[in-house]
């Protein structure tokens, strides 16, 4: 990248006090006075600037900005006829979302379904993470750290069409169960939990992973040199060490599940989640969808408050 | 003596190809302070480890209070390790610390706050309990460590280098309080260290490690006076080993012997040598003072050299300066008969 700043911008050494060496341009003094250094911190102080503030911007504008005008339209109206935004001034959409029973049940099932997720992602993490970080030896580690890791990197819709086809009529997973006299769950609510817990779970395990890891092996050690059990070990050693990091996951596998709308379309049947119905919304009513995503947001910050007080976030 | 506290039969331990500990008898005292000196890598902390329980013996036994433990793990073993790292758990109080064995036991929580108040207090940690491990120092984790392994009375401690990491005032200190609290609590005591002063002032008995193999057990003043091999006279303390034809210059007699350099009288060549004293004559070769001492070097005849200790009293025989020609006397019995 070139820098197309002023000559200011070359001059050596940080900005603070006399600079160790006089600069070997002619027309600098020896002993530059105070309003030489003074221009030496403004220099700083503007390169800083010019790195930092695209960045920035793009940031408050891109992304702080869209969420603005997001809660903004929430408070605006459409014309029933032309689907046009009206922007005049009314509560009547959060009135709606709050008074309309229907809204009600779809936030509560969302809701349900992101909690449902994030348990069953903690719970099949902990032994995954707690083999490959304790139990198994350098040549299994390197396999099991890519086999987590390579499914991030499919595409999502790939990996949940396949699972559309495994949990079809005639799929594998039927076929497979058809013997036991058994069949699987079909297209709905429970296979979205299923997708989305499989979509999610490397979220979980990579933090888990590493806090697990990163336990001295002297102190599972002790643990059991004081007289404690593998199982009381698990409890009051390993699984407080990893808590901060199933907190840190849960936050990805919550917050990714209550905003999905694709895996309810693909896998859900005819399960509606807070996603799809402001999809579906966005063409006909704008400021009812972005009523309505004030709820996954509000949701979020409420979880990452009560995971910040739970003391998760203090490495961060 | 009793039943004893620890029994090791032929225990030997093989890491793939390594062999750390081959073939050692060991068998500790009941209330004993036994220490195992060793250099590093030399097996004495696989020793220790397979006492508590965190390694397996490839062949042999293990015994506590006569019990065969070979095979237990180490939650089931009547011992407490006191770790090199001290290893205290970060997510809880030095009181939950502490407590934690009782805990496991299911011990009441009054009745294991109490206790470990109390274990504290002999550690001389009062009123540390509500504090995080990550606010002591290093000297007030140890004896956090300390307190968390005997709050519930193990019959047996294990120390595994325990005062490595403090500074050398305070582990002065450390030293006379371990020697203390076990005379006290009565408690069998094995500690693993590198430290020859460590072992001699603290313990009962040292077993001297090398190459996984016991070279001497025996109380430390026998095994520093009288040391078995070459390597247990090297490793406690210095001394000049003379062997072959360097012996019989110097000693007078065939062999492999070692003599102390604390034993070896420096005089001037006037002096004659007393009833049953062996004496040589030497160059003053180099003269180190170290404090409380004086160590000189002296060169004899045939490149062979001598290595003095001298306390820094008054008496120093005016001749012994740099390069001066000396007279070195010592008692026969000081030129001590090593196995070559």
């Amino acid at each position: 990248m070139r820098a197309p700043t002023a000559r200011p911008a070359q001059d050596p050494g940080p900005a603070e006090g006399p600079p160790p060496r006089p600069a070997p341009s002619p027309g600098a003094r020896p002993a530059p006075g105070p309003r030489a250094a003074a221009r030496l911190r403004l220099a700083a102080r503007l390169r800083l600037a010019a790195l930092l503030g695209p960045p920035l911007l793009w940031l408050t504008l891109a992304y702080l900005g869209s969420l603005a005008v997001l809660l903004v339209s929430a408070f605006w109206t459409t014309d029933s006829f032309t689907s046009d935004v009206v922007r005049t001034w009314t509560t009547d959409n959060l009135h709606e979302l709050l008074t309309t029973p229907v809204y009600r049940t779809i936030a509560l099932r969302t809701v349900s379904i992101a909690i449902a997720v994030t348990l069953i992602d903690a719970v099949l993490a902990l032994p995954m993470a707690f083999f490959m970080a304790r139990v198994a030896g350098r040549r299994w580690r390197r396999p099991l750290l890519v086999a987590v890791l390579t499914p991030l990197w499919a595409g999502y819709l790939v990996k949940a069409y396949a699972w559309r086809v495994m949990l079809g009529h005639d799929g594998v997973l039927n076929r497979t169960l058809a013997p036991l006299g058994l069949h699987g769950p079909g297209y709905g609510t429970t296979a979205v939990v299923v997708v989305l817990a499989y979509l999610w779970l490397p979220y979980m395990i990579l933090p888990v992973y590493a806090a697990l890891e990163r336990i001295p092996e002297r102190t599972l050690e002790a643990s059991a040199d004081l007289g404690a059990g593998p199982w009381r070990t698990l409890r009051s050693i390993v699984l407080p060490a990893a808590r901060p990091a199933l907190l840190a996951g849960s936050v990805f596998t919550f917050s990714l599940s209550l905003g999905d709308y694709l895996t309810v379309q693909i896998v859900g049947g005819k399960t509606q989640l807070i996603g799809n119905v402001i999809a579906s919304q966005v063409t006909l009513d704008l400021p009812m969808a972005a009523a309505l995503s004030a709820v996954p947001v509000v949701l979020i910050v409420c979880y990452l408050a009560a995971v910040r007080r739970a003391g998760a976030l203090d490495s961060l | 003596m009793t039943e004893a506290a620890v029994r090791l039969v032929s225990v030997t331990k093989d890491f793939g190809a390594v062999r750390a500990v081959d073939g050692v008898d060991l068998s500790l005292a009941g209330g004993e302070f036994f220490s195992l000196l060793g250099p590093s890598g030399s097996g004495k902390t696989t020793l220790l480890r397979l006492v508590a329980g965190f390694e397996r013996p490839t062949t042999g036994r293990v015994e506590l209070s006569g019990r065969e433990v070979t095979a237990l793990p180490p939650h089931r073993r009547d011992v407490r390790t006191v770790f090199q790292d001290y290893a205290l758990f970060p997510h809880m109080s030095v009181e939950q610390n502490v407590a934690y064995a009782l805990m496991v036991r299911g011990v009441r929580k009054a009745e294991r706050l109490a206790r470990a108040r109390e274990a504290l207090a002999t550690v001389r940690l009062d009123g540390f309990g509500p504090r995080r491990p990550a606010e002591l120092s290093g000297g007030q984790r140890q004896r956090v460590a300390l307190a968390r392994a005997l709050v519930d009375r193990p019959a047996v401690l294990l120390l595994d280098e325990p005062l490595g990491a403090l500074d050398l005032s305070l582990r002065r200190r450390m030293q006379t309080e371990l020697k203390e609290l076990q005379r006290t609590t009565g408690i069998t005591f094995l500690l693993v260290t590198h430290d020859q002063e460590e072992a001699l002032t603290m313990s009962d008995r040292v077993a001297v490690v090398s190459d996984g193999r016991i070279e001497q057990i025996g109380p430390p003043v026998e095994v520093y006076e009288r040391p078995a091999t070459a390597f247990v006279a090297g490793f406690m303390g210095t001394t000049n080993l003379l062997r072959g034809a360097a012996a019989r210059r110097v000693v007078g007699r065939p062999g492999t012997f070692s003599i102390r350099p604390e034993r070896i009288r420096l005089a001037d060549l006037a002096e004659p040598p007393a009833e049953g004293e062996r004496t040589v004559t030497g160059r003053v070769a180099d003269i180190v003072h170290a404090g409380a001492h004086t160590r000189f070097t002296i060169a004899l005849p045939h490149d062979d050299r001598l290595t003095v200790i001298r306390q820094n009293l008054a008496g120093l025989p005016p001749s012994v300066r740099p390069d001066a020609e000396i007279r070195l006397l010592w008692d026969h019995d000081d030129a001590f008969p090593l196995p070559s």
